[in-house]
């Protein structure tokens, strides 16, 4: 028999992953279109090496955290509590007492510090969903609204300032007149991206969120991976609370304000499918990009906050609809 | 014969790359049950769409009543009288029977909606099909699949359907209900509405049509024929342009006397089965045989772990599996064809090949790097081995047919080299060309040393493809021997008779 062409409506494409070019090419004009405004209107001022890394080491932090959410709404779920995370573990990794610590065994500790407690974040919000069976978006809810509380608490509401002079170094050095965070962000875009397309662990991911009965019947263990995915994130959101604290000297529980709402906008205008089954790394960094470079921008053009965000928001609903369309072509 | 009430006459549409349809001519009357048949990819979905106004033909006409038609969205097709009631139901859960049935046209003064009036007017709705206990304030998620279907229809009546087109309907039925639902078709019929009927069972086609269309690659090629006469082989050889045997492939080797691989000893689980008991030697198919909400399934899940047991044990290989681990059985050897293939089966917007690989991934990984090629290869290799149609393992799984996504699953298996198959329903949505396809291919696995394990509310299908079979009734087995000393009819007295004595023991207790 010929039955193989089972025309469902509009099959979204007949061949897999054929269609990350057209998805990231959409992100590229549009980026392109960004920097071609940042020329016209800020002209050397936009163009310049110093602007240029301003940029990335502005993204650098968030992105991270983007590329963690990647993953996580890859598998089917939704983090909300990503920004009140990094508050935390930069609080609780530049409090007196682990500054103490790091005196004297050295500035790992505040790095370790802040991951672990990212990590652990991260744990407790996986293992609510996968074991508790809350629903992601209640239980990543009710982390932000503790997290960020439990950060005020150990901060008092104070800025903490960081002193530990290793750390200082470390983090604030310039390898060729780039800051190290930015090298950190290029590397967790590298990892990120073979993890997700490259491992049995990203073929989990895709799996959970596709289908997560199908994935279960098949012999994967959903639940335990779930957790996973949640304590991948929790990690990047303490690694960017490293990489803030390095960039502001400071750690405080007003840090990551937002940045859950950041950090999805970009990976969804990446490509990412909110519904899970779908994601791609680099959409997001091309993502997190067009953010970054729009503040930049609007900044460079005494643009208040205000008009910013109605810029994203619009900014948002074109970048989807613009990549809806090439998908759209490019499967037909 | 009266004037055809819809006539459609050569129509094309195409979607890049497919010829959907090439051609299609149909001729509905009032007061009949008209049947489409064909495989799936014939054409059938397509064609609906058309009907209901979803898709728009490229070429040839439609004439309604007499008139040219076009339709250009669903509205316009159900403003000229043609409602169709899809496979999935497009019903809100969360609304009321009645919403539901207004739902598009609401009854309403100033935008203020009138529950009285619209209740109503849904209860005569509901009454005029021979369903009055259904109630219309209660809510549509809470009623069965086949109270579902009744909202559907009083849908269709509300719009003044003259056709009415019928996906399917009864799949997500029990016996009982397919009895319920063809009274319920008898009476739109007798009222001069025209019904199209699309189904893959032959045997319901007999019972309800009156006459007949079959489609082939999205032509058709054989229209008017008498539903009730017309020979079995006749149908399977318009559909599949070839002579099929009805023939299930028998054992041609004896049995090899092995120790039985799976043994299953005492399971149950409360308020689903109890006490079921059966082993399985390799190259030996079991068949479970009963009526839906017998049990079958959850046996099947359970020996699997997807559903964990409380009594009794599951040992492959004389190693007891753990109770509830899907793991713990996959690495045993096990593997489960699920029944619902596309929710619990297959991520469907993924690759053949990555669907194939899902269970054995950490086989083509080196330190949790995937090995692409090697994996890419090996399923591929797998999806040859069972004949996936088109030959093409980066297809998106969702555009093959029932029977393809069928054989993704079992290639999955064979990739893991499972030791233990567990088929529940492998041939549901399967058209009947397919259907012998996977039963050879049943038939080849266990002669290769597989034990199978097949389950299927088709009786029939149980008994001929199975070397064993197990009667199961309201969750326990009220029979088992072989296959080739029981026929349909006794397995049919078996669970009747079991049904009895159970309802006498209830009312014992009571």
């Amino acid at each position: 028999m010929t039955g193989d062409t089972q025309t469902t409506e509009a099959a979204p494409a007949k061949r897999a992953g054929s269609m990350g070019v057209a998805r990231n090419l959409g992100l590229v004009v549009a980026l392109v279109i960004l920097c071609g405004v940042g020329l016209i209107t800020a002209g050397d001022r936009f163009a310049s090496t110093n602007n240029i890394i301003t940029v990335l080491s502005l993204a650098s932090a968030i992105g991270v955290v983007a590329i963690g959410m990647t993953f996580v709404i890859t598998g089917g779920g939704i983090d909300l509590s990503v920004g009140a995370i990094v508050a935390l573990a930069s609080v609780w990794a530049s409090t007196t007492g682990t500054q103490a610590m790091a005196e004297s065994v050295g500035w790992i500790v505040i790095v370790t510090t802040a991951i672990g407690v990212g990590i652990a974040c991260g744990v407790i919000n996986g293992l609510l969903i996968a074991y508790g069976k809350i629903v992601p978006f209640i239980a990543t809810l009710a982390m932000l609204a503790s997290a960020r509380g439990l950060a005020e608490i150990i901060a008092d509401r104070k800025t903490q300032i960081i002193r530990d002079q290793g750390f200082r170094d470390a983090l604030g050095a310039r390898p060729f007149g780039v800051p190290v965070i930015v090298y950190i962000f290029a590397i967790v875009v590298i990892v990120g991206w073979f993890l997700l397309n490259r491992t049995t662990f990203g073929r989990r991911t895709f799996a959970v969120g596709g289908n997560p009965e199908a994935a279960r019947l098949a012999g994967i263990k959903v639940q335990r991976h779930t957790v996973y995915l949640y304590a991948l994130l929790g990690a990047t959101c303490g690694l960017a609370a490293v990489m803030l604290m390095s960039r502001t000297q400071t750690g405080s529980s007003t840090h990551g304000l937002m940045w859950e709402l950041d950090a999805i906008a970009a990976v969804v205008i990446g490509g990412t499918l909110l519904s899970g089954g779908r994601g791609t790394v680099i959409g997001t960094l091309l993502g997190v990009l067009i953010f970054t470079t729009l503040t930049n921008v609007f900044t460079l053009n005494n643009l208040s906050t205000s008009v910013q965000a109605v810029a994203k928001g619009v900014i948002i609903v074109v970048a989807v609809l613009l990549q809806q369309r090439l998908a759209n072509r490019s499967s037909t | 014969m009266p004037a055809p009430l819809l006539q459609l006459t050569g129509i094309v549409k195409e979607f890049p790359g497919v010829r959907a349809l090439d051609g299609v001519d149909l001729v509905v009357r009032a007061g009949e049950v008209h049947c489409l048949l064909g495989q799936n990819g014939a054409g059938k979905s397509t064609l609906i769409k058309v009907l209901a106004g979803a898709y728009q033909p490229d070429e040839g006409e439609i004439v309604m009543d007499g008139e040219h038609a076009h339709f250009a969205d669903p509205q316009a097709a159900l403003a000229a009288g043609i409602a169709t009631i899809y496979q999935e139901l497009d019903l809100v859960d969360g609304l009321s029977v009645a919403d539901n049935i207004f739902l598009g046209h609401e009854r309403s003064r100033f935008g203020f909606s009138r529950v009285s009036d619209s209740n109503r007017a849904a209860r005569e709705l509901l009454v005029s099909l021979g369903h009055p206990e259904i109630r219309p304030s209660r809510e549509t998620g809470s009623l069965s699949a086949a109270g579902k279907q009744i909202v559907s229809m009083a849908r269709a009546l509300s719009r003044q359907a003259q056709v009415i087109v019928m996906d399917e309907p009864s799949a997500v039925l029990d016996p009982d209900e397919v009895g319920g639902l063809f009274r319920v078709i008898e009476d739109l019929r007798a009222s001069g509405k025209a019904i199209v009927y699309i189904s893959h069972r032959l045997e319901e086609i007999r019972r309800i049509g009156d006459r007949l269309t079959v489609l082939k690659d999205g032509r058709t090629v054989a229209a008017d024929l008498p539903a009730r006469e017309t020979p079995t082989s006749e149908l399977i050889a318009l559909m599949t342009g070839r002579e099929v045997s009805a023939e299930y492939p028998r054992r041609t080797t004896p049995l090899p006397d092995a120790e039985p691989l799976l043994v299953v000893d005492g399971l149950g689980r409360t308020d689903e089965f109890e006490d079921v008991s059966f082993s399985v030697r390799p190259g030996e198919i079991v068949g479970l045989a009963g009526l839906v909400g017998a049990g079958r399934s959850e046996i099947v899940e359970t020996v699997y772990g997807a559903r964990r047991a409380d009594r009794g044990t599951v040992t492959v290989d004389g190693r007891t599996l753990r109770r509830g681990s899907v793991d713990a059985a996959v690495a045993a050897g096990l593997g489960l064809c699920p029944e619902e293939r596309k929710s619990q089966g297959l991520v469907l917007d993924e690759a053949v090949y990555r669907n194939i690989s899902l269970a054995s991934l950490p086989r083509f990984s080196r330190f949790g790097a995937t090995r692409d090629s090697a994996e890419r290869s090996a399923a591929h290799e797998a999806s040859r081995t069972v004949d996936v149609r088109p030959d093409d393992p980066d297809r998106v799984v969702r555009t093959l047919s029932g029977g393809n996504q069928q054989k993704v699953v079992l290639a999955r298996w064979l990739l893991r080299s499972c030791r233990v198959l567990l088929l529940d329903e492998p041939t549901r949505g399967v058209d009947v060309g397919a259907r012998s396809e996977i039963y050879t291919l049943i038939r080849t696995l266990a002669d290769e040393g597989l034990a199978v394990v097949v389950v299927s509310s088709d009786i029939d299908e149980v008994l001929g493809l199975s070397d064993r079979v197990l009667v199961v009734a309201d969750g326990r087995v009220v029979h088992s021997g072989p296959s080739a000393e029981i026929d349909a009819h006794n397995v049919l007295d078996r669970i009747l008779a079991s049904n009895e004595s159970s309802h006498e023991s209830e009312g014992d207790a009571a």
